[in-house]
């Protein structure tokens, strides 16, 4: 199965094209001047056609997505994407987004409806469509909670409260917003310590983020206790949104006491990850919040959609244009097509089938929080420890079993973590084959481990020396 | 209903049983109880994919964005090849997740590696990260590497980077507690020298456009000279598609090379998704945030990527990260790489060449109409502004009327044009013939 792959740049004769253009139809200029000019060849490959056709259909069969395959990955939420929604996004190619609102008004109404749809999912005010993906929605949210404080010259509340489970996001993204952190640790069942969050809060407090359900798949009991510690204190609520496939249509983060969230258009609305991005990360927030929010505000006037600039408190913006449009028209093709009714089903199923992991599971993994589980589950290697198996080495058997692994060592919390999501878009054989296959790695793991610690031996290459690229970075292709 | 759930309700009422549960409902006790909904959600009913089909192309049809675009402004009409779309639709690609797991994703691994290079080698530049978010967000993280590198948290940009590239700048510099101060342009359009010289001391670097904003080329030699004079450092802005023919960053001495790749092989598609890219030297390698890839070999010795250079990243240090940024544009990145290397050197230098040219035309016809002046006399590459007698406004919204986009109406009044190898001469004189009525 070992097999290297040429690069690109490996595959070019020079003088070979796989582009053409019109003719020049009007005069050619010599108008760079001569100091500015690049009059050297730019170092790109020269190849025909089908060469290139060719080096990304095999580059690509050297990858593995949601259609090749089960891809339980926790917290990344790989459910099934509608190929409708690929399609419906195309529609848009051709729009330039800097066109006058009597040009666009159906891109700014489905913008507008979308956002009204994240209202009514999630219990909040307003939504702001323009942050492009979690981690820049949660830099967004934080900025609304530090322009609020500010407006009330509150200034001294410069510290966000992040739970030692929560996603390394979170705290980098506050030290982004300008905010110091204070990390609290979890209680026993993997919930908020309340004794820590009362020791925390102060006059220093700008906010609490919080996941849930939790990073442990966990719903949090005591949210209304949260929620109530904090606003007390004078500081406000924060949800990030990574694990709202759990609870459509069943709770909303609004009404749990949140006051901004961001939701991963890419996990929960089924739009595409793309190798990493493009994503979308709306932000949704309370009416003590809107003011602040980032320009253009979609207002609908008279049966128009508008672009408002004139908002005086507002802190800015935090992207070109209005985010990523095609990411939002896919999920709101998703949307539409399942209506409120639909999501709740996804929501259900997706929490449906984790628990049927996690109980078939228990036994053969240990499961550090057992109980009900929300949309992911938490395990760990457990006995297998004792044979030398890692999280690591159960994730690369998991590879020659035809499986993407689940999320490893997240959360921090739990020794050996791994987050397993299956997500709603998984049938019941599925789930069933992949429990055998965890069985079965348990089983060699004891018979003869040293046959997990040689997988992945189905995979284009061996396990790569990580520690070597980093201490000599190799990042660019030098002939 | 289509909710994508592939289990029957029968078989979802054995997998309840088998884990020990009546109902749906039981699955989430945890819920306090009267925090739950209990009323279903208040959304359209849902649509059968026909249906669905019907209702975006009804949005369609409510927009009326004419046929013949003569604007760009950070968002640019190019032609793109069809086996960018096609071979970027490899589901293969598309449906995966940042490359966790190196032994199944060095497709992506390697298509990161490729676009690092393709990056580096048409900036010139030593190191690039995966891609940001989009140009503007690649300009609001290179204040952190240019207050990081050098200490200092001031920081100068050009009046002439694109209005909404420096709207974010200041939305971010605001929260770091960085000090942003705008060098205005000269008469040309172009970075006043003087006022850069002035405000240069004490400050970590300065970010000019290339072409900037206006349409105008900067004289980056004589800028980065004056930079490195005063032990700063130069980030250029740069239009990727212009650098066949423009001078690459490196070879002027830019230390940071930043810009939105929308220009090769992204679709406009109203604003995003595009690619922020981020180039840089080795030496400050380790500021850059974001993803990155390296290659190494596997413990059988063979050639294999990873990610790289993790320890700046969020997911290990935290609050100690040296961005918050967790995913990239992948998809958009692979667009710009399958395009850079459909076009090759030749394609790059001659689609440069085809914007200059368009450009050029239609400015000289432009300038021939009576009541319409260029307002710069500088070279400039696909783009420039023009003042009118009548108000740019009512000249737009005639041109509407023919289905013509006219230039982005600025707010001091003038019109930034653009034109690239996709407006034809015909269509270029029908415009003309059609500001005859209008002027």
């Amino acid at each position: 199965m070992r097999q290297s792959y040429k690069l690109i740049f490996e595959r070019s004769h020079e003088g070979r094209r796989a582009y053409d253009l019109p003719e020049l139809d009007v005069p050619a200029v010599d108008a760079i001047p001569e100091n500015m000019k690049n009059g050297a060849k730019l170092d790109l490959p020269e190849l025909g056609e089908v060469d290139l056709v060719r080096h990304y259909t095999n580059l690509s069969r050297r990858n593995f997505g949601v259609d090749n395959g089960f891809y339980p990955l926790g917290s990344c939420t790989m459910k099934y994407n509608p190929k409708i929604n690929e399609e419906a996004a195309t529609y848009f190619d051709d729009m330039h987004p800097l066109l006058d609102e009597d040009m666009c008004q159906g891109s700014l109404r489905l913008m507008y409806d979308l956002e009204k749809c994240l209202c009514e999912i999630c219990g909040m005010d307003a939504f702001t469509l323009q942050p492009a993906a979690g981690a820049h929605g949660e830099l967004t949210g934080l900025m609304h909670i530090r322009a609020y404080h500010e407006s009330r010259g509150d200034t001294k509340r410069k510290t966000i409260i992040v739970p030692d489970a929560a996603h390394g996001t979170n705290p980098a993204s506050a030290v982004m917003a300008g905010f110091t952190v204070k990390e609290i640790k979890s209680a026993p069942d993997g919930g908020v310590d309340l004794d820590a969050l009362r020791e925390a809060v102060g006059e220093d407090t700008a906010g609490l983020m919080l996941t849930n359900p939790s990073t442990l798949g966990l719903f949090e009991r005591n949210i209304k206790e949260i929620a109530k510690i904090v606003h007390d204190a004078g500081g406000l609520l924060y949800y990030d949104g990574a694990n709202l496939n759990a609870i459509m249509g069943i709770v909303r983060p609004g009404d749990m006491g949140f006051d901004v969230m961001h939701i991963n258009l890419h996990k929960t609305f089924s739009t595409p990850h793309g190798g990493g991005g493009p994503g979308s990360g709306p932000v949704g927030v309370k009416k003590h919040l809107m003011p602040f929010m980032p320009v253009p505000v979609l207002v609908e006037e008279e049966g128009m959609i508008h672009l408002d600039y004139d908002r005086p408190q507002s802190f800015g913006r935090v992207k070109n244009f209005f985010g990523n449009f095609g990411v939002m028209v896919r999920a709101y093709t998703y949307i539409r097509s399942l209506g409120g009714a639909g999501l709740k089903e996804a929501s259900e199923n997706a929490v449906l089938n984790a628990n049927y992991i996690m109980n078939a599971l228990r036994g053969t993994y240990e499961i550090p929080h057992d109980r009900i589980c929300m949309h992911e589950c938490v395990i760990a290697p457990g006995e297998l420890m004792d044979y030398g198996i890692h999280t690591t080495d159960v994730a690369k058997a998991l590879i020659d079993r035809g499986y993407h692994p689940p999320t490893i060592y997240f959360p921090l919390i739990v020794h050996e973590a791994m987050m397993i999501e299956p997500t709603e878009s998984e049938s019941r054989e599925t789930l069933d084959e992949f429990i055998e296959a965890m069985k079965d790695i348990a089983r060699e793991a004891k018979e003869d481990p040293e046959s997990i610690h040689s997988c992945p031996k189905t995979t284009p290459i061996g396990r790569p020396d990580e520690t070597a690229a980093a201490r000599k970075p190799v990042v660019r292709f030098i002939k | 209903m289509r909710s994508y759930v592939p289990n029957t309700p029968a078989e979802r009422k054995e997998m309840l049983k088998a884990i020990g549960l009546e109902s749906m409902d039981d699955l989430f006790s945890d819920i306090p109880e009267d925090l739950k909904l209990n009323r279903p959600l208040d959304l359209p009913a849902p649509m059968s994919e026909m249906e669905i089909r019907d209702l975006i192309t009804g949005y369609v049809l409510q927009n009326d964005e004419g046929g013949l675009l003569f604007r760009g402004a950070g968002a640019y009409h190019h032609y793109i090849p069809a086996v960018v779309p096609q071979l970027a639709s490899r589901s293969e690609f598309y449906t995966a997740y940042t490359p966790y797991q190196a032994e199944m994703s060095q497709g992506m691994l390697q298509s990161i590696f490729e676009w690092q290079t393709v990056i580096c080698n048409i900036t010139g530049m030593e190191a690039s990260n995966a891609s940001v978010y989009d140009g503007a967000t690649a300009a609001a993280e290179s204040l952190l590497m240019l207050a990081n590198a050098k200490r200092k948290d001031r920081v100068l940009y050009s009046a002439a980077l694109n209005p909404g590239v420096i709207m974010t700048m200041k939305t971010y510099a605001h929260c770091y507690g960085i000090e942003l101060v705008e060098i205005p342009v000269n008469a040309g359009g172009i970075t006043d020298m003087d006022a850069l010289a002035a405000a240069l001391p004490e400050s970590a670097g300065y970010i000019a456009a290339q072409p900037n904003y206006f349409g105008c080329i900067e004289n980056m030699d004589s800028i980065a000279e004056l930079v490195h004079a005063n032990k700063a450092l130069l980030v250029s802005y740069c239009n990727p598609i212009s650098l066949g023919t423009i001078k690459r960053p490196a070879d002027y001495g830019a230390d940071i090379a930043i810009g939105d790749s929308q220009p090769m092989g992204i679709p406009m598609c109203f604003g995003g998704p595009y690619a922020g890219f981020m180039a840089t030297t080795n030496k400050l390698i380790r500021n850059l945030p974001g993803r990155i890839v390296g290659e190494t070999v596997d413990h059988e010795g063979g050639r294999a990527y990873v990610l790289t250079l993790q320890a700046r990243e969020q997911h290990i240090r935290r609050e100690k990260a040296s961005s918050n940024i967790c995913s990239n544009q992948m998809l958009c990145a692979i667009m710009s790489t399958i395009y850079a290397c459909t076009m090759g050197p030749e394609g790059m230098r001659e689609v440069g060449e085809q914007n200059i040219a368009k450009a050029h035309y239609l400015a000289s016809e432009l300038s021939k109409l009576p009541g319409i002046r260029m307002r710069y006399n500088t070279p400039f590459f696909n783009e420039f502004i023009t003042d009118s007698d009548r108000p740019a406004e009512e000249i737009n919204e005639a041109l509407k009327g023919f289905g013509i986009v006219g230039g982005l109406v600025l707010p001091d009044g003038g019109m930034l044009w653009c034109a690239t190898e996709m407006n034809t001469k015909g269509d270029i004189d029908f415009l003309i013939d059609m500001l005859k009525e209008v002027l």
